[in-house]
């Protein structure tokens, strides 16, 4: 893996934040949602999702979810080290949901997470949020709400960092897994 | 420490979790890593489906040469909310009575394709033995042996520890009862000093404290007194009764009146300290009921936060078996 380089700084990422907040706005306004809950995926997800719900002024506190476990690959890729307890303190059921993460590529994390949210309850329906939508799809699973299209290679990874100071970054790797 | 990496049966070459077999030799950062992954696990009884896919579709086997209802059911549970199919082998009145050695039973379950034993045994050593011969790819957990170890009995009360008082440095700990014949409390007394506490004390009378338990790094107490003084966590062991051959004590109603823990006798200890028994508990042996159902007792928390741990344990063996298959 050759060393990371900005693909875009923190001002940038927030200018993108709040246009995928008018882009939100206008998907609830036409589904007629008027109380949706947050939700964000650990470890980015939850970071743009806490953007998300200052913006959107959201009542309910925002839902944490750890998809470790519900992972299609559990035994074969191993436990993010630091993995967090799912946190969601509203009730789920019936409830219409913001699901949030960084970046969708393969359609793998947001099948897990879907799977996971049902176990807490079944919402009304799922809205998809993701600040990045690359190339590289697996799985029939697409955004309702995009932040930025990016092309990639598969061979590049585009990752978010932060919590502070949010930067996404671009590495080469050798072999695509 | 890295000739422990190397001999260490429970550790692969990149130092993760592949048996659990005892406390012996695994580091901070391990046991921490246990805890950490337990809490993703302790808030799943809040929710409406209990359990995770981590482990669907894996075979998990209870391999249990030693009666046991309470451990059982709770790796059975543990399994279960991992979405693992369990098999369940009470080998005392399997084949093992009709002649079969336990290495035959062994493959016979390997070949159910089990990736997984929970083993208990009352002879010391037994779960490290299958660990030697299971084949590559099969984990095995230790649910106790002879008067050797019981590891995640001892990590479940670490959890509970650190749920009620955070960090482990300040804490002053003692282990009350028949240390002698407790693989438990072996077991915690490793687990307690890795994890760094201040200080950590077994109270018993003579006959039920081994001789060499100063070696462990605990400080011996003989009256209960004076040990339980400034105390943060009191833990309560069970009285061996099944185990105990000689006459080592007196009588239940002796041994009560000297080492039974009472409300009076926990006002030595420091105001917010909390009790754990490992169960099951002999009311009026080892504590006095008012104490067991009172507001410091976290006995029944630490049977719910065991599912948690052993749902740790198990999902990081067959992690580090599916990612460096032998």
């Amino acid at each position: 893996m050759k060393t990371p380089h900005i693909f875009m700084q923190h001002d940038a990422i927030i200018d993108l934040i709040d246009g995928m907040v008018h882009l939100l706005r206008h998907q609830l306004d036409d589904r007629e949602i008027t109380d949706p809950a947050l939700i964000g995926i650990h470890t980015g997800g939850a970071w743009i999702a806490r953007e998300l719900h200052g913006r959107l002024a959201c009542p309910d506190p925002l839902g944490l979810l750890d998809i470790s476990f519900y992972r299609d690959d559990f035994t074969r890729i191993g436990v993010n080290p630091q993995v967090r307890p799912s946190q969601i303190d509203f009730d789920v059921e019936g409830r219409d949901i913001v699901l949030v993460d960084d970046v969708i590529q393969s359609g793998r994390t947001i099948r897990a997470a879907m799977n996971e949210i049902f176990d807490f309850g079944r919402p009304a329906s799922i809205l998809l949020v993701n600040l990045i939508e690359r190339s590289g799809r697996q799985l029939p699973i697409q955004p309702d709400v995009v932040g930025l299209r990016v092309p990639l290679q598969p061979h590049e990874h585009i990752r978010l960092q932060g919590p502070e100071q949010l930067t996404l970054e671009v590495t080469h790797r050798d072999s695509v897994d | 420490m890295a000739r422990h990496e190397h001999n260490n049966i429970q550790l692969d070459a990149e130092g993760r979790l592949r048996h659990f077999l005892s406390i012996e030799g695994l580091d901070r950062e391990l046991l921490t890593r246990i805890l950490d992954t337990a809490e993703s696990f302790a808030a799943l009884p809040g929710r409406p489906v209990k359990k995770v896919p981590a482990l669907r579709g894996r075979v998990i086997t209870n391999l249990f040469f030693e009666t046991s209802t309470r451990t059982r059911t709770t790796f059975e549970l543990a399994a279960k909310r991992l979405s693992a199919d369990v098999l369940n082998f009470n080998v005392s009145t399997s084949a093992t009575a009709k002649g079969e050695t336990l290495l035959d039973t062994l493959r016979n379950i390997e070949a159910m394709h089990s990736e997984m034993f929970i083993v208990r045994h009352s002879q010391s050593g037994a779960a490290h033995f299958i660990a030697r011969h299971a084949a590559p790819g099969v984990s095995v957990i230790n649910a106790g042996d002879g008067r050797h170890a019981h590891p995640t009995q001892a990590m479940l009360d670490m959890f509970t520890i650190r749920r009620h008082k955070g960090d482990f440095t300040p804490l002053r700990v003692a282990i009350v009862g028949d240390v002698l014949h407790s693989r438990v409390a072996r077991s915690q007394i490793l687990a307690l000093n890795t994890l760094g506490v201040t200080e950590v004390r077994v109270i018993g009378p003579h006959t039920l404290i081994p001789t060499e338990a100063r070696t462990l790094g605990v400080h011996v107490y003989h009256d209960l007194d004076e040990g339980l003084r400034e105390v943060d966590v009191v833990i309560m062991l069970r009285l061996q009764k099944e185990r105990m051959d000689g006459a080592l004590l007196p009588s239940e109603e002796e041994y009560f009146r000297l080492y039974g823990l009472t409300n009076e006798r926990l006002e030595r200890a420091r105001p917010d300290a909390i009790v754990m028994h490992p169960g099951p508990m002999n009311r009026g042996v080892e504590m006095d009921s008012e104490v067991a159902d009172g507001p410091r007792s976290v006995i029944l928390q630490q049977v719910s936060y065991g599912i948690a741990v052993r749902m740790a344990v198990m999902s990081m063996c067959i992690q580090t078996h599916a990612e460096s298959p032998a």
